[in-house]
């Protein structure tokens, strides 16, 4: 009964097909995943040495700036999505996204968003160079003239983002297969419940920010303006009020990736199902209440540093419950160690890391002394790198013999894997010390004490940047030349209604919903 | 099924319209009263009636004074002293110095601070040019009189109290009174 895909360019334009628009936000993801990349590996080559070598520091604070916030709003937050498209309605049983053409329009307002942003390098005056966290008056009263572009990117982009996760509700709320109830749905589809909530939360809060700087500069208004009675401090709260869970946005989903992999290669099931999805839930409402600790520094009430500071040193028992449970997965499990599972062990390693840097970040007198410097950016690294996108790159090995029918080079996965695993800790561990021994963030320049560790961390660097061109060649190759698999299951410990539908997954899929027992 | 997806569709879309109206309207007003709550930045702007409270001769504060301009503010502004060491109790006339040195009449308005924040409801002011505004004329000079009074009720671990003047160009919002007051 089913028709195929439509010929031509037009397929892709107008489709209303979960995989389509998934297979979409991953390619559109990747090719952000590389011009962040690109970016970053300016900024490490500008740090190779102390003294200025290849930019000017304008340039290199608009490199800071675009390299965040293209890695975020472009690299990981459409890689979930894209994984969402393409695993949510096969995981639940589902025919397809609830709304697909709100679907198609989201992924498409995408690409504009990041053509608006990218183009502001080329204007006069330059890109954004104000940090992707843009904090008034940086962004206000010292902006380039280019910061219209950017709120109008990150407005359309916040859009694409809401529009996206109304649907992910509205799928897994109303379209699950007959039996398939709330506490049988698999821990990726219960991440990204909670997590799309949390972004119909917040998403507009960032909308918010971003209009009050628009009218700041435009429109004579003074939300962050002291000479008219504003406060700059009032835009960070604002801001990380939307920043905070905006970082659970990006690990949330991973977390369900990391727990639907390695169940399959320990051939156990998920240890703790149950406190998995409370764990999520309690990150999730967490993220609410603890914003100010990214501001320590700016002057608080002691109770307000000693409430955020508690608050914060919460959140380490839900995530804690997690790696537990990871770990009890695997304990006396029958494990072999295909490329997902060394992505997935290694996240639960290196975010575990980043997770007791947190911890220590948490404390408002230590975080006092580490405030702004390469400490935070090791830590904030290590669970976005280590975390979302070791996660995000083992979902794309575990799933892609089911998305194209053909299966990745073994081999090269693992060396993929290992040069991505040697190459960050090399250029993200000795950060950590740069930090501790005072080097701040977001200068182009450092005093030369910190010269040896910045060498090494920018050649681990560039490791880790050819690590993903072995990545994109291993993808491709899969992609059109890989060894033809058929059977509905890749795995043979892996379980879920996904693993029921032929390989590659069909166009249509589920049209008659199955029956969960 | 199609119904309930649009009832999930239409409620999201309100929370989200919801969530922005709160960034944006309820968020400032919400951020200013805590302020005024917590006592962040207290505003130091109102005069202070002295009581007779009495002189506490066994402690000594440092006062420091520090005057910043704000963007653009082309006056010279300083204090004529930058630290004074007082009794607790004790009123303590100090003064600064404003100079316009444009080629324009203008209007100044001075906005104090204190640090550290645990110290601000502690110094009280009796007399201060930052009460008014500060209009001076081209090319004009003035000394710009405070009378202050640190409470004996200070925390005793506050040894140096930093009063600090961020001087605003008010100019043209002359017809609208002074500027309104910040929280911070």
């Amino acid at each position: 009964m089913a028709h195929g895909p439509a010929k031509g360019i037009g397929r892709w334009l107008f489709t209303t097909n979960h995989k389509d628009i998934g297979t979409m936000y991953l390619w559109f993801s990747f090719s952000m995943f590389f011009l962040g990349g690109f970016f970053a590996m300016v900024i490490r080559a500008e740090l190779f040495a102390p003294g200025m070598q290849l930019v000017d520091p304008n340039f290199f604070n608009q490199m800071t700036t675009m390299h965040g916030l293209v890695m975020v709003f472009g690299a990981i937050m459409p890689a979930f999505v894209g994984l969402a498209n393409w695993m949510i309605p096969l995981q639940i049983g589902a025919p397809d996204m609830a709304l697909p053409r709100m679907n198609n329009l989201s992924f498409w307002i995408l690409p504009c968003a990041f053509i608006v942003l990218a183009s502001t390098l080329f204007m006069e005056g330059g890109a954004p160079n104000f940090g992707w966290t843009f904090y008034a008056p940086l962004s206000t009263t010292y902006a380039p003239a280019s910061v219209n572009y950017f709120i109008f990117a990150l407005h359309i982009m916040g859009a694409s983002s809401i529009m996206g996760s109304i649907n992910i509700i509205a799928t897994i709320l109303n379209m699950r297969a007959p039996g398939m109830t709330l506490m049988k749905m698999p821990m990726f589809a219960w991440t990204w419940l909670i997590t799309a909530f949390l972004l119909v939360a917040v998403m507009p809060v960032l909308a918010g920010a971003v209009t009050m700087i628009l009218m700041d500069i435009n429109f004579g208004t003074s939300f962050f303006d002291a000479a008219g009675g504003g406060d700059p401090v009032l835009f960070q709260h604002v801001f990380w009020f939307f920043g905070h869970p905006e970082v659970y946005i990006i690990i949330l989903p991973a977390f369900g990736v990391i727990s639907a992999i390695i169940p399959t290669f320990s051939r156990k099931p998920l240890f703790g199902y149950s406190s998995m999805v409370y764990a999520t839930a309690a990150i999730a409402f967490l993220s609410f209440i603890v914003w100010a600790h990214h501001m320590f520094t700016v002057g608080m009430p002691i109770a307000g540093e000693l409430y955020f500071m508690y608050a914060t040193m919460l959140i380490a028992v839900p995530t804690g419950v997690k790696v537990f449970n990871w770990v009890t997965t695997m304990f006396r499990g029958s494990i072999s160690l295909e490329t997902p599972m060394l992505f997935a062990i290694a996240f639960v390693i290196l975010f575990t890391i980043g997770g007791f840097t947190g911890v220590m970040l948490a404390l408002a007198p230590a975080d006092i002394q580490y405030h702004d410097t390469y400490f935070v950016v090791a830590h904030f690294h290590y669970v976005m790198v280590a975390g979302a996108v070791f996660s995000g790159t083992g979902a794309v090995y575990y799933w892609l013999p089911k998305w194209c029918g053909r299966m990745y080079n073994e081999a090269l996965g693992k060396v993929q894997f290992w040069l991505a695993f040697i190459g960050f800790n090399i250029a993200f561990f000795p950060q950590h010390f740069l930090g501790l021994a005072g080097m701040p963030r977001r200068y182009a320049d450092y005093s030369l004490q910190f010269a040896d560790w910045n060498m090494v961390s920018s050649v681990g660097a560039f490791m880790y940047g050819a690590a993903q061109v072995l990545l994109l060649y291993n993808v491709l190759s899969t992609v059109i030349a890989g060894k033809k698999v058929t059977e509905p299951k890749t795995w043979e410990g892996a379980e879920g209604l996904e693993w029921t539908v032929p390989t590659p997954a069909p166009y249509h899929t589920f049209t008659t919903p199955p029956e969960v027992k | 099924m199609a119904t309930a997806v649009h009832k999930t569709l239409i409620k999201l879309s309100v929370g989200a319209v919801v969530m922005f109206a709160f960034a944006m309207f309820a968020m400032p007003p919400l951020y200013t009263m805590f302020c005024e709550v917590t006592g962040i930045g207290i505003n130091t702007g109102e005069p202070y009636v002295a009581t007779e409270a009495g002189i506490d001769e066994s402690r000594t504060v440092r006062v420091q004074f520090v005057t910043t301009n704000n963007a653009e503010m082309p006056w010279q502004f300083a204090p004529s002293i930058h630290e004074v060491r007082v009794h607790p109790g004790e009123p303590t006339p100090v003064t600064f110095w404003a100079h316009n040195t444009t080629d324009n009449d203008m209007v100044g308005q001075a906005i104090p601070n204190v640090a550290p924040f645990n110290a601000a409801q502690y110094f009280h002011k009796t007399e201060c040019f930052c009460f008014n505004n500060q209009p001076l004329a081209a090319g004009e000079k003035a000394d710009l009189p405070l009378v202050f009074i640190v409470d004996p009720d200070l925390p005793p671990a506050v040894k140096t109290i930093t009063l600090s003047y961020t001087m605003f160009d008010i100019t043209d919002r002359q017809s609208g009174g002074p500027v309104a007051a910040t929280t911070n």
